[in-house]
C-alpha cells in the first residue's frame, strides 16, 4: 500500500504522481509493490536467486518510458538489489530510477543497487536516478545508498545519465563504469548535495574503447556544514576518441571536498581534457542577487539551486 | 527624490587613512537623468555603491523619498525601488537569462514577449539567449547587456548604471543609448549613469563631475561639457615641469 509518505518520496525521486503510464516496477521495503510490463518492455524477477529484476526492451522500441523507483519507509531495512537492463538495437527510450528513504526510527536504512545496462547498437537511452533521504524529527537512523552503475554501450549507441543526490543521504559510495564501443557517446551529469556530517564518495570510469567514441562527465556538487565529498572520475582513451571531465564544487561551512579527475590515454589518437574547480559562493554573486531584492539567505539558496539544477 | 548629505568614505591604506569620498552632498529630483563622470579613481563608483548600500559610508546621510536609508541593507533598498547595474556583473553557473529576468521582475512567470522586450532593448534576441546560462560561455559584452536587461525588468524608480557602455560593441551601444533616451522620455524613473561616453553625457539633464572624492563641477550638459573638454585637453604636469626647466 502506498502511504502519503511513499507518495511524497515517489514525487521527489521520480516526479511521479499516481501510477505511471507504461512499464514500471515499484519496489517498497524490499518487496515488489507493483509491476507492469508492456508490449515492448518486459520487466520480470531475476532467475539467478539474486534480488532484483531484468528489464528487456525490444529492438526498435521508441518513445517509451520505464519507471523503476525504490522506496524504503521502514527503519532498519538493508537490501542489495541487482537490476539488469537489456536495451535492444535502435531503441530510443527513457528509464527513470531513483531511491527514496524515509527513516522513522533509530536503525540504519540502506539500499545498495547494482544496475547493469547492455545497450544495443544505435540505441539511445536517457537514464535518470535521484536519491533522497529524510527522517522523522528526532530520529537518528542513518540513510545509506550505494548505487553502482555499469554500462556496456554498443556501436553508435548513446546514453545520457543524470544522477542526482537531492539531500538527506548520510553516506554514499557511488560507482559508475562505462565501456564504450566505436561511435558511441556517453554524457554523465552528476549533481550532489551533502550536509551535516554526511559523506559522499563517487568513483567513475569511462573507457572509450572504440574509434569516435565520446565521453563527457559534468559533475557539480555542494558540500555544506561538516560534510565530506570525494570525486574520482577517470576518462580512459583506448582509441581515436574524445573525452572531457569537468568537476565543479561549492564548498561551505566546515566541509571538505577532494576532487581528483584523471585522464589516461592509451592511444595517440585519444583527445582527453579534464578540469576541476572548488570554491565558495562568490561575494559578488550574492550582492548582485541582493540588488534584485533577495535576502542573503534567498540569494544563497538561488545560487545553490541553479548550480545543482 | 534622492538626497546625499555630507557623504564621506574613509579607508585605511598602508600609507595611512585615505578619503575616497569627501563630504559629498547632492540632491537628485525624481525622473531626472544624471550622469556621473570624471577621472578613474575619482569616487564615482563608490558614490553609486553608497546609494545602493554596496558600500557603507563612514559619514553622512542618504535620504530616499524623505526616508533615511543610510543604514538599510541592499535588499531593503532594492525593495524600496533602487536598482544597480554592475560595471562587471558576476556570472552564475546553472542560472539562465530567463531565471535572472524572473528574479529581477520579482514574479514567478514572465511571458516570452516581456523577456523579448527587455532583451531587445539591449540588442539581444530572446530566442538565442533566454535559455542560456549566465556563465563563462557568454562574452563580457553579452553578460553586460543581460545585466542591463535585468535592471529594465525591475521597473524600479531609481536606476543606477555603472559604466553601461563598458565592453559593449558599437552597434549594441547605439541601441543602448536609444533605450536610455526612451526610458528618460517615458519619465517613469530616475537614472544615475556613470559614463564617459559623449552620447550618454549629452542625453543627461545634469552632469556631475566627480574627481578626488568630491564634486568638481555640476550643471547642464551645455555648462559642464566644455569644462570636461578643457580638462581633457590639459597637459601632463610632469612634462609641463620639464618644459618649464628648459
Amino acid at each position: 500500500m502506498i502511504t502519503d509518505i511513499d507518495a511524497k518520496l515517489l514525487e521527489k525521486i521520480a516526479d511521479l504522481t499516481g501510477q505511471p503510464v507504461g512499464a514500471f516496477n515499484l519496489r517498497k521495503d524490499s518487496g515488489c509493490e507493483a509491476r507492469q510490463s508492456t508490449e515492448h518492455i518486459d520487466i520480470s524477477p531475476r532467475t539467478d536467486g539474486k534480488s532484483g529484476i531484468d528489464i528487456r526492451i525490444k529492438p526498435g522500441t521508441k518513445g517509451e518510458k520505464c519507471y523503476i523507483p525504490v522506496i524504503i519507509s521502514k527503519s532498519g531495512v538493508s537490501e542489495l538489489v541487482y537490476n539488469d537492463f537489456y536495451v535492444g538495437e535502435d531503441c530510443d527510450v527513457e528509464i527513470v530510477a531513483g531511491c527514496g528513504i524515509h527513516n522513522s526510527g533509530c536503525d540504519e536504512s540502506r539500499h545498495d543497487g547494482v544496475h547493469t545496462f547492455h545497450i544495443g547498437k544505435n540505441a539511445r537511452v536517457r537514464y535518470s536516478e535521484k536519491h533522497y533521504g529524510e527522517k522523522d524529527a528526532g530520529q537518528t537512523g542513518g540513510n545509506v545508498m550505494n548505487p553502482k552503475t555499469v554500462v556496456y554501450l554498443g556501436e553508435n549507441a548513446s546514453m545520457q545519465m543524470e544522477t542526482i543526490q537531492i539531500r538527506g543521504i548520510d553516506s554514499t559510495k557511488r560507482e559508475t563504469d562505462f565501456f564504450c564501443e566505436a561511435g558511441s557517446e556517453v554524457v554523465v551529469t552528476e549533481r550532489l548535495l551533502t550536509h551535516g556530517q554526511q559523506t559522499a564518495e563517487s568513483d567513475m570510469s569511462i573507457q572509450l574503447n572504440g574509434d569516435d567514441a565520446k565521453g563527457r562527465v559534468i559533475s557539480r556538487s555542494v558540500a555544506q556544514d561538516q560534510s565530506r565529498q570525494v570525486f574520482r572520475p577517470v576518462m580512459v582513451g583506448n582509441a581515436k576518441c574524445f573525452g572531457h571531465v569537468q568537476c565543479d564544487s561549492i564548498i561551505m561551512g566546515e566541509a571538505k571536498i577532494e576532487s581528483v579527475p584523471a585522464i589516461t590515454a592509451n592511444s595517440t589518437e585519444a583527445q582527453l581534457i579534464h578540469e576541476a574547480a572548488i570554491g565558495k559562493i562568490a561575494g559578488d554573486q550574492l550582492l548582485k542577487l541582493e540588488t534584485l531584492g533577495l535576502t542573503e539567505e534567498e540569494a544563497e539558496d538561488t545560487i545553490l539551486k541553479g548550480f545543482l539544477a | 527624490m534622492l538626497e546625499l548629505q555630507h557623504i564621506s568614505y574613509r579607508v585605511s591604506a598602508p600609507e595611512g587613512e585615505m578619503d575616497i569620498l569627501k563630504d559629498v552632498s547632492i540632491t537628485i529630483p525624481d525622473h531626472r537623468m544624471v550622469v556621473f563622470t570624471g577621472p578613474n579613481g575619482g569616487g564615482k563608483t563608490t558614490l553609486a555603491k553608497v546609494i545602493m548600500g554596496l558600500v557603507q559610508p563612514t559619514g553622512g546621510k542618504i535620504l530616499y523619498n524623505g526616508e533615511d536609508i543610510t543604514h538599510l541593507s541592499i535588499t531593503e533598498r532594492a525593495k524600496k525601488g533602487v536598482s544597480y547595474g554592475f560595471q562587471q556583473p558576476p556570472r552564475f553557473k546553472g542560472i539562465t537569462v530567463h531565471d535572472l529576468l524572473l528574479l529581477a521582475a520579482g514574479t514567478e512567470k514572465l511571458s516570452k514577449e516581456r523577456c523579448c522586450a527587455y532583451l531587445t532593448k539591449v540588442g539581444l534576441c530572446a530566442n538565442d539567449y533566454l535559455e542560456r546560462e549566465v556563465d563563462v560561455s557568454l562574452s563580457g559584452g553579452e553578460v553586460k547587456r543581460i545585466e542591463i536587461a535585468t535592471i529594465l525588468a525591475r521597473h524600479s524608480e531609481l536606476m543606477i548604471f555603472d559604466e553601461p557602455e563598458a565592453g559593449i560593441d558599437l552597434w549594441s551601444f547605439a541601441r543602448l543609448t536609444e533605450t536610455f533616451e526612451q526610458l528618460h522620455q517615458e519619465g517613469q524613473a530616475t537614472m544615475i549613469i556613470i559614463s564617459h561616453q559623449e552620447r550618454i553625457i549629452r542625453l543627461a539633464d545634469e552632469i556631475v563631475v566627480i574627481a578626488n572624492g568630491e564634486i568638481a563641477h555640476r550643471g547642464s550638459t551645455e555648462q559642464v561639457f566644455p569644462l570636461i573638454l578643457a580638462d581633457t585637453l590639459g597637459s601632463c604636469p610632469v612634462i609641463e615641469r620639464k618644459e618649464t626647466v628648459r
